[in-house]
C-alpha cells in the first residue's frame, strides 16, 4: 500500500477537530465552522467510499493492511479492513456528515466544542473497526466514551447527568474484564495481532473465561438484556445527534465484536455458551418489545426498539450460518440508518414542540405532510416490510435460526409481530387520529436539510431492502470464512 | 577513593544548601534570589547525575554502602526535576499568604538530599539516615504556613506518626542486623537463614514504615489532613516527590536482600496495594475538599503502583517506575490548575469552586478534563498507559484477582474523577478566577496536559528509559 487510507480516515477528523479547536468560537463564524466540519466529513465518506471501490470482494484477507511498531516488542499499530468491517466504516463516515447537519437548530450553546466531540468521535470509531490489534482495538473502544460522556453530559436534558454517568459507568465496568482478558491473550500466545490469532488460536482450556470477559464488554455496548438500562436513560437524555450516534454506531462496535473477536478467537468457547446468547436475545427481543409497546416518550420507544433489535443482531450472529450472520450485519446496517432516521425524525418534532411524549402529538397528517410521509417509510421499514432493509436482516437471520432451533425462531418471530405492533401503533398515535393539541396547527413541516437528511437516510433503506446484493457481495467471502475456521477449529479441537 | 565523582551530585548540593543558607542570613530580602539559585541548584545537580551517573552499571561506594547503578541514577534525576517544577510554581502562591521565604526552597532542598540519599542507599543505616534527613525537612515545610491552624495541625500529625512509622522501621532494621550481623543490603543477602522468623518480622516492621511513607492503606491515616492542612504547593511536593524515593527504597530493599523471601513478602504487598486501591477509590467519592480528594487518590495510585512491585518480577518494578513517573506528571498538572483558581489573592480549593469552569476558562477546563480522564485510566491518555503495564506485569504472574480487583477499583475513582468534570462542564457557572498566572505555572500546565494527551505516538520512549532497569 502506498497511500494509507485507512490511518487517513482515522485521521482526518482528528485533524479537522484541532482545526476548529484553534477557531475562535464566535457567533458570525458559526455558519463557516460548520461548513469546515461537514467538508472534513464528506471529504471522510468519500474516502471511505473509494476504500470500498477499490476493496477486493473475492478474498477474505485484510486489505488495505497498515502494520508499524508502536510500542516496542509489544503492540503494532496494525489496521486493515475485509469484508466484515469495510461495511461498517462506510455507515460511520455516512452518518457523522448526516449528524452533522442536522445541529442546525437544536444546538446553540458551544457549538465548536460539540462539532470536535462528533469529530473525535468519528475517529475513535473508525479505528474501531479497522483495528486489527486487540489493544488497539481496546483503545478506540474505550477512548470513545470520553466525547460521548460530554455530549450527553454537556448538551443533554434534564437528567442528563444520571445518564452520563450510567452510561460511562455501564460501559467502563464491562470493558475492563476485556483489558484482563486482551492481557492474558498476550501471555497465553505472545501477540495481540488479531490475524496471527486467527492463525495460531487460543487454548480451548481458557476460551471460556476469555469468551466471558469479552462478552461482559460487548453485552454492555450491544445491549443485550440485562444490561440494557443505559441505553433509554442515555438516548432520552442526549441531544438528537448524540442519539443518532449512539444508535447507528455505537451499538455496531459490540455486534461487530462479537463477529470479529468471539466468534474468530473463541471458537469452542462460542459453541459452548450459544444457548446463552440464544436466550438473552430472545430475552431481549420479546422483552424489551414489550416494554416498548408501553412508553410513553418516543425517544424512549425507539431506544427499546433498538435492544429488540440488537437481540435479533447477537442471535443471528449465534447461529453460525452465512445467512445468519449475514442477515446480522445487514440488520445492523440496516438498524443504523433507520434508527438514525427515527431519533432524527424525533428531533424534528421536538425542535418544534419541545416535547418527545406521544400524546403532545396526533393527528398531524395535514400539517405536516412531508414530514409524515417520511416517517412513514422509517416506521415501516423498523418494522422490517418487505422492501426496506430491515426486511432483509430480520428475513435471513429468522431463517438461519429455524434451521438452528425452531423454538427460538419461533419465539424471536413473535417478537416481529410485537414490534410491527408497537412501530405502527406509535405511527397512529403521533400522525393519524383527531388533533386535539391546538398548538400543533403551527408546526412547519421539514424544512429542506431536514428533507435532505431524511431522503438520504430514506433512500439507502429502500434500496438495499430490494436490491441488497452490494452488501451481502461484500461481506459473502469474509464471512464464509470465518465460518469455514470456525467449523474447522470445532472439529479439530483436542 | 577514586570514584568520588559518582556523589559529586550530592556533595554538590549539600554544599548549595550551605551556601545558601548563608547567603540567606546575611543578605535580606534575599528569598527571590535564593529561589532562583535553587531551582539553578537542582538543574545542574540533574545534569551532573545524568553525566556523571547514568552511564555507570553498577558501583558501590563507601565501604559498600552506597550504591550507584541506573536504578538510582535514573530516579535522582526524576526526584531532582519533580522538584524543580515543584519549586518553580510554588513562589505565587507562597507570596499570597506571605510565606514566601528563604527556608522554602532551602528545606526543599535538604529533603531532596535526603531522598538521594535513601535512593543511593545500599545499607540500613545509610537509608535511616536519608529517610530522618528528608523526613525532618519535610516536618518543617508541613507546618511552613505557621500562623494557620491547620497547617500547624498538619505538621503536628505528620510529626508525630511519621516519628512512630521511622520508630518502627529502625526496630525492623536491629532485628535484620540482629540476626544476619549485618546491616548491608549484600551481605544481609548472602548471611541470612530463610528459616528464621525472626528477619520476616524485620522485614514486615520495614514495611510499615515505609507503607507509611508512601501512605498505603492501613498506614494513610495521615495524609489526607496532612495533604489538606498543609500549603497547596507543600501539598504538591508530598504527594509526589517523597513517593519516587521511598518507591526506589521499596524496590532495593525488597529485591536485593530479601528476593528469597518472596512469599514472605507478597502476600504483605498484594494486601497492600488491594487495600489502598479500593479504599482510596471509595473513600475519595464523599470528599468536598480537593485537597484532600487528591489525597485519597493518591493512595490509590499508590496501590497500582505497589501491585507491579508485588509481582516480584524485573516487568513489575519497570511498570512501578513508569506508573509513578506518569503520575508525577498528571498530579503537578493537577496542582498547577488547582494553583490557578485564584481570585483577588484568595485561593479556592473546593470541588464546588470548580463549578462552571468550563464556560470562563475553557483551556484551564481542558487541561484538567484531560488530567482527570487521564487519572482515571480511560485511553488514549497517559494514565491508561501506565496501569496497562502495571497490569500487563500483574497477569504475566497469573494474579488474576490482583488485577481484577485494580480494574474493578478503576471503575469506582472513575466515579469521582467524573463527578469533578461534572462540576465543572455540565453545572452553573460561578464569577471568573484571576488569569495573570505565573510562566513557571503556565508552563508546567502546557506541558503535563501536552505529555499526557500525546503519550500515546510516543509511548516507547519512557519504557525504553525504564527497561535497562534490572534489579534482579
Amino acid at each position: 500500500m502506498d497511500f494509507p487510507i485507512l490511518s487517513s480516515l482515522i485521521l482526518l477528523p482528528l485533524i479537522g477537530a484541532l482545526f476548529l479547536f484553534f477557531t475562535k468560537s464566535r457567533n458570525d463564524n458559526k455558519i463557516t465552522v460548520k461548513y469546515v466540519v461537514l467538508f472534513t466529513s464528506l471529504v471522510n465518506f468519500f474516502l471511505s467510499i473509494y476504500l470500498w471501490f477499490l476493496f477486493d470482494q473475492t478474498t477474505s484477507e485484510f486489505q488495505f493492511v497498515e502494520d508499524r511498531i508502536w510500542i516496542e516488542g509489544l503492540i503494532n499499530y496494525k489496521v486493515g479492513v475485509d469484508g466484515i468491517s469495510i461495511l461498517f466504516i462506510i455507515l460511520t463516515t455516512f452518518i457523522t456528515p448526516l449528524c452533522i447537519i442536522s445541529v442546525n437548530n437544536s444546538i446553540n450553546d458551544r457549538l465548536n466544542e460539540f462539532l470536535i466531540a462528533i469529530l473525535i468521535m468519528e475517529t475513535f470509531m473508525i479505528g474501531v473497526f479497522c483495528s486489527l490489534d486487540l489493544v488497539v482495538f481496546y483503545l478506540f473502544f474505550e477512548a470513545g466514551l470520553i466525547p460521548m460522556f460530554l455530549i450527553i453530559g454537556i448538551w443533554g436534558g434534564s437528567r442528563r447527568v444520571y445518564s452520563a454517568f450510567k452510561f460511562f459507568l455501564f460501559t467502563l465496568l464491562g470493558s475492563v474484564l476485556m483489558l484482563v482478558a486482551i492481557i492474558s491473550i498476550y501471555w497465553i500466545t505472545g501477540t495481540t495481532d488479531v490475524v496471527k490469532l486467527y492463525e495460531i488460536g487460543v487454548d480451548t482450556k481458557y476460551q471460556n473465561l476469555l469468551w466471558l470477559a469479552f462478552f461482559s464488554s460487548f453485552a454492555v455496548k450491544t445491549p443485550m438484556w440485562p444490561v440494557h438500562t443505559w441505553l433509554p436513560d442515555a438516548h432520552v437524555e442526549a441531544p438528537t445527534a448524540g442519539s443518532v450516534l449512539l444508535a447507528a454506531i455505537l451499538l455496531k462496535m459490540a455486534g461487530y465484536g462479537f463477529i470479529r473477536f468471539s466468534l474468530g478467537l473463541f471458537p469452542t468457547a462460542s459453541e459452548v455458551f450459544t444457548p446463552l446468547i440464544y436466550s438473552l436475545s430472545v430475552i431481549a427481543i420479546i422483552f424489551t418489545s414489550l416494554i416498548a409497546l408501553m412508553q410513553e416518550d418516543m425517544k424512549k420507544l425507539i431506544a427499546y426498539s433498538s435492544v429488540a433489535h440488537m437481540g435479533f443482531v447477537t442471535l443471528g450472529i449465534f447461529t453460525i450460518q452465512q445467512q445468519g450472520i449475514e442477515g446480522s450485519i445487514i440488520q445492523m446496517i440496516s438498524h443504523g440508518l433507520v434508527s438514525a432516521a427515527l431519533f432524527l425524525c424525533v428531533g424534528v418534532v421536538y425542535d418544534r414542540m419541545h416535547s418527545r411524549l406521544i400524546n403532545t402529538y396526533g393527528g398531524i397528517v395535514t400539517i405536516v405532510p412531508k414530514y409524515s410521509v417520511l416517517f412513514m417509510i422509517f416506521t415501516l421499514a423498523a418494522l422490517g416490510l418487505p422492501g426496506t432493509s430491515g426486511f432483509v436482516g430480520e428475513f435471513l437471520i429468522l431463517m438461519a435460526a429455524f434451521k438452528d432451533n425452531f423454538l427460538v425462531a419461533v419465539l424471536a418471530s413473535l417478537g416481529v409481530i410485537i414490534g410491527a405492533a408497537y412501530m405502527l401503533w406509535l405511527y397512529k398515535r403521533v400522525i393519524f387520529g383527531k388533533l386535539i393539541n391546538s398548538d400543533l396547527k403551527k408546526m412547519i413541516d421539514l424544512n429542506k436539510s431536514e428533507i435532505f437528511i431524511l431522503s438520504c437516510l430514506a433512500i439507502p433503506t429502500l434500496y438495499f431492502g430490494f436490491y441488497p446484493d452490494p452488501l451481502i457481495n461484500t461481506i459473502e467471502v469474509s464471512i464464509s470464512d470465518l465460518i469455514d475456521n470456525y467449523n474447522f477449529k470445532i472439529v479439530s479441537k483436542p | 577513593m577514586s570514584n568520588i565523582e559518582l556523589v559529586f551530585p550530592e556533595i554538590f548540593i549539600s554544599l548549595s544548601i550551605m551556601f545558601l543558607l548563608i547567603l540567606g542570613v546575611f543578605k535580606k530580602n534575599s528569598s527571590k534570589i535564593i529561589q532562583n539559585l535553587s531551582l539553578l541548584i537542582l538543574l545542574i545537580t540533574a545534569v551532573i547525575t545524568f553525566n556523571e551517573t547514568l552511564s555507570v552499571k553498577q558501583i558501590t561506594l563507601f565501604n559498600e554502602s552506597v550504591i550507584i547503578d541506573y536504578l538510582s541514577s535514573f530516579m535522582k534525576i526524576v526526584t531532582l526535576l519533580a522538584a524543580f517544577v515543584v519549586l518553580l510554581i510554588s513562589p505565587n502562591y507562597l507570596r499570597a499568604f506571605k510565606i514566601f521565604k528563604i527556608e522554602y526552597p532551602i528545606l526543599i532542598l535538604s529533603s531532596v538530599l535526603g531522598m538521594m540519599i535513601m535512593i543511593s542507599s545500599n545499607d540500613l543505616i545509610v537509608f535511616y539516615m536519608g529517610l530522618e534527613l528528608q523526613s525532618l525537612a519535610l516536618y518543617v515545610l508541613a507546618t511552613f504556613d505557621r500562623d494557620k491552624l491547620k497547617s500547624s495541625e498538619a505538621g503536628l500529625k505528620y510529626f508525630v506518626l511519621s516519628a512512630l512509622s521511622s520508630g518502627l522501621l529502625l526496630y525492623g532494621c536491629s532485628l535484620i542486623y540482629g540476626f544476619t550481623g549485618s546491616t548491608n543490603f549484600d551481605v544481609i543477602a548472602n548471611q541470612f537463614n530463610a528459616n528464621e522468623y525472626a528477619i520476616t518480622f524485620g522485614i514486615v516492621f520495614i514495611l510499615v514504615g515505609l507503607a507509611f511513607k508512601i501512605s498505603a492503606v492501613p498506614f494513610h491515616m495521615w495524609a489526607p489532613d496532612v495533604y489538606e492542612g498543609s500549603p497547596t504547593s507543600v501539598t504538591l511536593f508530598f504527594t509526589i516527590v517523597p513517593k519516587i524515593a521511598a518507591l526506589t527504597v521499596f524496590i532495593r530493599f525488597l529485591f536485593v536482600p530479601f528476593l528469597n523471601l518472596i512469599e514472605q513478602w507478597q502476600m504483605i504487598l498484594v494486601f497492600l496495594s488491594i487495600a489502598s486501591m479500593l479504599f482510596g477509590a471509595i473513600a475519595a467519592i464523599g470528599q468536598k475538599n480537593l485537597k484532600r480528594l487528591i489525597a485519597y487518590s493518591s493512595i490509590s495510585h499508590v496501590g497500582y503502583a505497589l501491585a507491579g512491585l508485588a509481582t516480584g518480577s524485573n516487568d513489575g518494578v519497570q511498570s512501578s517506575i513508569i506508573y509513578i513517573i506518569i503520575y508525577i506528571i498528571m498530579n503537578l498538572g493537577f496542582f498547577s490548575c488547582l494553583l490557578m483558581m485564584k481570585r483577588n489573592n484568595v485561593y479556592y480549593e473546593q470541588i464546588d469552586d470548580l463549578s462552571g469552569l468550563s464556560k470562563n476558562h475553557p483551556m484551564l477546563s481542558l487541561s484538567l478534563l484531560i488530567i482527570l480522564f487521564s487519572l482515571a485510566g480511560i485511553p488514549p491518555l497517559a494514565g491508561f498507559f501506565a496501569k496497562f503495564y502495571i497490569f500487563k506485569s500483574v497477569i504475566e504472574q497469573s494474579m488474576y484477582f490482583l488485577a481484577i480487583v485494580g480494574l474493578l477499583a478503576t471503575v469506582v475513582a472513575a466515579f469521582y474523577y467524573l463527578r469533578i468534570i461534572k462540576i465543572m462542564y455540565f453545572d452553573k457557572e460561578k464569577e471568573s478566577y484571576d488569569k495573570d498566572h505565573s510562566l513557571g505555572l503556565k508552563f508546567s500546565l502546557t506541558f503535563s496536559t501536552l505529555i499526557i494527551l500525546l503519550y500515546f505516538i510516543f509511548p516507547s520512549q519512557l519504557v525504553d528509559a525504564v527497561s535497562n532497569i534490572n534489579i534482579i
